[in-house]
């Protein structure tokens, strides 16, 4: 019954392989030779649904049936059931696209990732790659601005600027050297967007960077990607380099005439350097130190160039805009939030992975219909949003929908999609402590209220928690917290305080020394 | 017959040849000190001189750049590098606790070796693992929901 070989997918990216998944890959390539059962084993990406890893799909009669997670252990038991057919066994999850984690998503951005072999240039292509490209080499810079701007894209990595507007005073300021610089220094906690587009799809951020550079006459592009990622810096350079090789890329892209060169470097652990200046500095050669704007990156950015400064997200959306129409994307979406968000469920979460989702959902959905509640089992005490300088959310307002207005209506921001989640047992004053020291620790320098201020901060947080002078030093925190806000340049030292502040106000019983852990101690309520 | 140079001087030459290799490249200050520590395990104080000479530029400036950024370390390495995530993701899920283990088990705080020179220990802030916390990155390679008997098992293996 030696029938065609079966096609098994194991992922390959860092989060399935931080959970076996190269053991399990190994032990169903052993197992499968042992039993004489002919398979090809296909390394893809992750689909995101994290809390399933490793997640091995198998091919059968052109559908994708899933299994997970599976661990080695289970390779010989998944094979007495005939798995590779098809078979029943408890770790059997049915058709992957089916399960209803998948099944609501609405996978623009991350349409491909987890179907495709992320080197395959041509399971690329097979899945809709480069259409985008092959439609802007045809357009004149212009017009491919016209449609980023009309598809209301906004920038994905935090601070939700339009891009085409942002494309467009690039493409109107003259100069002999233009740059696209995507900012790949994920290195807000809870978030992992970046990381699987480069891991899992390499190739439509070198589309949509490639679209990018015909678009403002930019002839040159790096990435620059934190050095905590050294497997999909790995991927990048693999990735450009075939690129080149088959033509998409380089002196000629699709035959167009018309050159884009892309660079790959690596940061060096400072997330300060997230923020777009000191990212340029630190490409230049330079500290990540923030600079004065304007003027603006799009005017005078890398080495005094028109710069385009994009997040990975962003630019990996522009292929699928290029490729279905501006009106395609802007139909996702509501008010000003068009398209779609790729939320990050993470921490202490029951189904934590990525969930691309068009804005208008409310973070209740997320977090119970996604995310399952807790992975503890224990009720939700906050989560975070936004990274280290979002605020922690009380449940209170979970029914607020995903929508950059909505948030920021209440002091939050949704930023780069990271959702971190809390149970009851969270010690809100030392989250309030980590957010200053977190601070201390990435501060350039450049501005005294942040550079000074989180260490004060810190102390100031240790007093309150010791008890000591409660009163006057929680006045204290809040003025420092806003002289922090009002003084200093950029979102590290302006929005380190929101976490603090948040807690000051929505969890006021965390920051006193009669919080409820102590307050346990020796005292029956 | 070729006399075998001092250990210094080798190391000495292999940093100006890093540095000569990217000297061309636009903003070539980082990297030349990646190239540095990949191949040595650390920036050596002695290339900074070599460093700033090549690319025309002053100690200050070479200094400057290379203790800005916590990645590069100036101090040789033990043989391999624990990383453990710190960030809030991972706090939610019983990071705090990880690293009272792994410190008492080690003896060593952050930014420390321990004595047999076989580990060295470092703070993370995120390894985009956030799904799967806690999370810890030994060498390259990174482990997910990682429990304290985990991660002993994962240093038994490097020992």
């Amino acid at each position: 019954m030696a029938s065609k070989r079966t096609r098994i997918y194991v992922p390959s990216d860092t989060t399935a392989r931080s959970v076996g998944a190269d053991r399990v890959a190994a032990a169903i390539a052993d197992e499968a030779a042992r039993r004489g059962v002919e398979i090809e084993i296909v390394r893809n990406g992750s689909r995101g649904l994290h809390w399933l890893e490793p997640l091995v799909e198998v091919e059968v009669g052109g559908r994708r049936l899933a299994y997970g997670p599976v661990s080695a252990a289970d390779v010989a038991g998944l094979f007495d059931e005939n798995f590779h057919e098809g078979g029943a066994h408890p770790l059997a999850l049915g058709e992957t696209d089916a399960i209803p984690y998948l099944a609501k998503q609405n996978r623009l951005t991350f349409a491909r990732v987890g179907l495709i072999d992320p080197l395959s240039i041509d399971d690329y292509r097979a899945h809709g790659g480069f259409r985008g490209l092959e439609n802007a080499v045809k357009l004149d810079g212009a017009k491919i601005v016209e449609i980023v701007t009309e598809s209301g894209l906004r920038g994905r990595g935090g601070a939700a600027f339009p891009t085409g507007i942002k494309w467009k005073t690039v493409l109107d300021t003259q100069a002999d050297q233009k740059y696209v610089v995507c900012n790949a220094d994920e290195g807000d906690s809870g978030t992992f967007a970046d990381r699987m587009i480069m891991e899992c799809d390499p190739y439509v951020l070198i589309e949509g960077m490639t679209i990018a550079g015909l678009a403002v006459g930019a002839t040159m592009g790096y990435v620059y990607i934190r050095a905590e990622y050294p497997q999909a810096i790995r991927t990048m350079r693999e990735a450009i380099a075939r690129a080149e090789a088959a033509g998409c890329l380089g002196a000629n892209v699709l035959g167009s005439g018309r050159a884009f060169h892309l660079e790959v470097r690596e940061a060096a652990g400072a997330y300060i350097c997230g923020e777009e200046t000191a990212l340029l500095e630190s490409l230049e050669g330079k500290r990540g130190m923030v600079r004065f704007r304007p003027p603006l990156p799009a005017i005078k950015g890398l080495f005094g160039k028109p710069t385009v400064v994009n997040n990975v997200i962003s630019l990996a959306t522009v292929p699928i805009i290029l490729d279905k129409g501006a009106e395609f994307y802007k139909d996702f979406g509501v008010g000003r939030s068009r398209g779609t968000l790729t939320v990050q469920l993470a921490g202490n979460v029951k189904r934590g992975g990525l969930v691309e989702i068009a804005f208008g959902h409310t973070l209740r959905e997320l977090l119970e219909e996604f995310g399952g509640g807790t992975a503890t089992g224990r009720p939700i005490r906050t989560v975070q949003v936004g990274g280290p300088l979002g605020a922690y959310i009380h449940p209170s307002k979970f029914d607020t929908p995903l929508d950059y207005e909505a948030f920021a209506a209440f002091g939050a921001m949704i930023g780069h999609g990271g959702v971190v989640v809390f149970d009851d047992t969270v010690d809100l004053g030392q989250q309030a402590r980590f957010a200053m020291e977190f601070c201390a620790i990435e501060s350039c320098g450049k501005c005294t209220p942040c550079r000074i201020g989180a260490v004060r901060g810190v102390e100031v947080i240790d007093r309150i928690l010791a008890g000591v002078n409660e009163e006057a030093n929680l006045t204290l925190l809040r003025e420092l917290c806003d002289t922090m806000v009002a003084g200093s340049l950029c979102a590290l030292g302006g929005m380190a305080p929101y976490p603090v502040m948040s807690i000051l106000d929505h969890f006021p019983e965390a920051l006193s020394a009669r919080g409820p852990k102590q307050r346990a101690v020796g005292e029956v309520a | 017959m070729a006399k075998v140079e001092p250990r210094s001087a080798t190391i000495e030459a292999t940093i100006r040849a890093l540095a000569e290799a990217n000297a061309g490249r636009p903003g070539a200050l980082l990297p030349i000190l990646h190239a540095i520590q990949d191949e040595l395990g650390y920036v050596p104080e002695s290339a900074v001189p070599i460093v700033a000479n090549v690319l025309n530029l002053s100690r200050a400036e070479v200094h400057g750049v290379v203790t800005f950024y916590h990645f590069f370390r100036t101090r040789p390495p033990g043989k391999h590098t624990l990383y453990l995530c710190r960030a809030e993701a991972c706090q939610s899920m019983g990071a705090r606790e990880l690293e009272r283990h792994v410190k008492e088990t080690l003896k060593v705080d952050f930014h420390e070796t321990t004595s047999d020179g076989r580990l060295t220990l470092e703070p993370v802030y995120c390894l985009g693992n956030c799904a799967c916390s806690p999370a810890v990155m030994l060498d390259e390679d990174v482990h997910g929901r990682v429990t304290p008997e985990r991660l002993d098992q994962l240093l038994a293996e490097v020992r």
